[in-house]
């Protein structure tokens, strides 16, 4: 069977059991309104010009964070992979920013640059940066030293190795890095406009929907556009991924079968 | 013959203080040019160690090295080596050409140039069709095929070989030592090749050089009096051959000659000899 029909079957499942709960009056029909209630709704959204406002603001703010932290961990990443001192110097900080979650520091974003699209895009990027960076530092410490040996053999010089050779090695666990921040960077986004009190953005229109007209099948319509979002901008950039890399470790055994 | 390459009273430790490790003393030999020596000694003798001091990815802590008059200070231009673990030393993000390339980056300016001369690395070790491959889709034997040809692509003076078919299947290997006696035939290249095993040593050299356990000393240095073709079967069973590689074998694993046993030949001899008087010196003197 092929793995799409396999999802599908799945997905189809997982509606059918969502029907099934909601029809048969073990919640009120209020507080989950069943998924052919909420496609309809969901279809009605989408032809409004409000509704597909809230999605790009969503969409671009998204994009907007994980570039940023593309540009920020990125060079950070390869700059505290190759120098053990800059990273032994910066390990106590980067250790206690970690853990904070983004979203504990909204009053603090508010405060000082307010609610509007920069705090949701500040809080992305905090959020984002690390499985980039992380993965990064973790690829340069990972590399065979038989591998650049070989570069050095063969007259290349230990500067020129870490273009030739680093490089292209941490690339693709950079790019599982990026993916990985991808959906980070959408949660925190969604989050932020629905704690901070964002004016626009699918988790602003959620939250409005909630406590003014209590419409449950409009909150989950919203919730389900974000998830297919989310899964588009996976399933894309994996398949670029494979596309890109496809020498590497990860995607060997699907290459050959 | 003009030497090529020769080392002289080379010493390697790592770490310092008396925890350091010795892993080579006191080695001198020579190799000379268009020569394939071949270095034989126990797992863990410090081959590989030897091996990275004159491919200059060490500096030796004593000693000196140099190629064709040269001293070597850092990675010498006109030399490359074949490591033995191939799927390591092979870019798994270049095809089998790219990986050739690689070694030309620096060395021959323009894309053609070196595109063709990948190309013409790649016939000579039987791999042209293969050229766009990626080596994760090759076989071990032909990935280290794909090593050999980076090596050769360069036309270094020296080729460096550690342990080169150590990590395939024994018909490959045949193979594979087949192909570096023809290679080297038509190339004339210069070949310091490491390896434990005593059968190959001898099948492949022109000359043995039988190394101690660590620290690695050189124990013997054997002219090898094979016909210059050489074939996996002929060879290998022919008394020379046989001679040569029991009289390695003594020399490495048990010095003493067994009772009953025929005389060791010459060299063993002379060496074992050197090496008893040596001692007895040594412990008239710590007596003293």
């Amino acid at each position: 069977m092929r793995p799409v029909i396999r999802n599908l079957i799945g997905l189809a499942g997982f509606l059918l059991l969502w029907e099934g709960v909601s029809q048969s009056g073990m919640v009120t029909r209020t507080s989950l309104p069943p998924p052919s209630e909420v496609s309809v709704r969901l279809v009605e959204l989408l032809g409004q010009a409000s509704f597909l406002r809230d999605v790009i603001a969503t969409v671009l703010a998204w994009l907007i964070a994980l570039l940023i932290a593309i540009a920020i961990a990125v060079p950070a990443g390869l700059l505290l992979g190759s120098l053990p001192w800059l990273r032994s110097s910066t390990r106590a900080l980067i250790e206690f920013i970690r853990p904070i979650p983004p979203v504990a520091l909204i009053p603090l974003i508010i405060i000082t640059i307010g609610s509007g699209p920069e705090a949701k895009i500040t809080l992305a990027v905090l959020a984002a940066v690390w499985p980039i960076l992380f993965n990064i530092i973790y690829a340069l410490d990972d590399i065979d030293p038989l591998l650049l040996d070989t570069a050095r053999s063969l007259g290349h010089r230990r500067t020129r190795v870490l273009a030739t050779v680093a490089l292209p090695h941490v690339a693709p666990f950079a790019f599982t890095g990026i993916r990985l921040s991808a959906a980070i960077a959408l949660i925190v986004t969604v989050s932020t406009e629905y704690l901070a009190g964002s004016e626009i953005g699918v988790g602003a229109f959620i939250i409005d929907v909630y406590t003014t007209v209590n419409g449950m099948d409009e909150v989950l319509a919203g919730t389900i556009v974000i998830g297919i979002i989310g899964y588009l901008v996976n399933e894309g950039l994996e398949r670029t991924g494979r596309r890109l890399f496809h020498w590497s470790d990860t995607t060997r055994v699907e290459a050959l079968t | 013959m003009p030497t090529m390459l020769e080392v002289r009273e080379l010493a390697h430790r790592y770490g310092t203080g008396p925890g350091a490790h010795v892993a080579v003393e006191d080695l001198t030999f020579t190799v000379h040019q268009d020569e394939l020596a071949c270095i034989v000694g126990p797992s863990g003798c410090g081959k590989s160690t030897l091996l990275r001091c004159i491919a200059g990815l060490i500096r030796p802590t004593e000693g000196e090295i140099s190629l064709h008059g040269d001293v070597v200070r850092g990675v010498p231009d006109d030399l490359a080596v074949v490591f033995q673990d191939y799927s390591r030393s092979l870019f798994p993000w270049l095809s089998v050409r790219g990986n050739v390339e690689f070694a030309l980056r620096t060395r021959v300016r323009g894309r053609t140039e070196r595109r063709r001369r990948a190309q013409e690395a790649l016939s000579w070790v039987g791999l042209e069709a293969s050229a766009s491959k990626y080596p994760w889709q090759l076989s071990g034997g032909m990935q280290q095929r794909v090593s050999i040809a980076r090596a050769l692509a360069c036309q270094p003076a020296l080729l460096l070989m550690d342990e080169p078919f150590a990590s395939v299947d024994a018909q490959t290997r045949a193979d594979l030592e087949d192909l570096l006696l023809r290679v080297r035939r038509e190339h004339g290249s210069t070949v310091l090749l490491v390896t434990h095993d005593i059968d190959e040593s001898v099948y492949l050299g022109d000359r043995v050089l039988v190394l101690s356990k660590s620290p690695a000393s050189i124990v013997a240095d054997l002219p090898v009096d094979l016909p210059a073709q050489r074939d996996q079967i002929t060879t290998r069973s022919s008394p020379e051959f046989v001679k040569l590689r029991t009289e390695i074998a003594r020399l490495l694993h048990d010095r003493a000659p067994a009772v009953g046993e025929p005389e060791p030949s010459s060299a063993a001899e002379k060496f074992l000899a050197a090496e008893r008087a040596e001692k007895e010196q040594q412990s008239t003197r710590s007596g003293q």
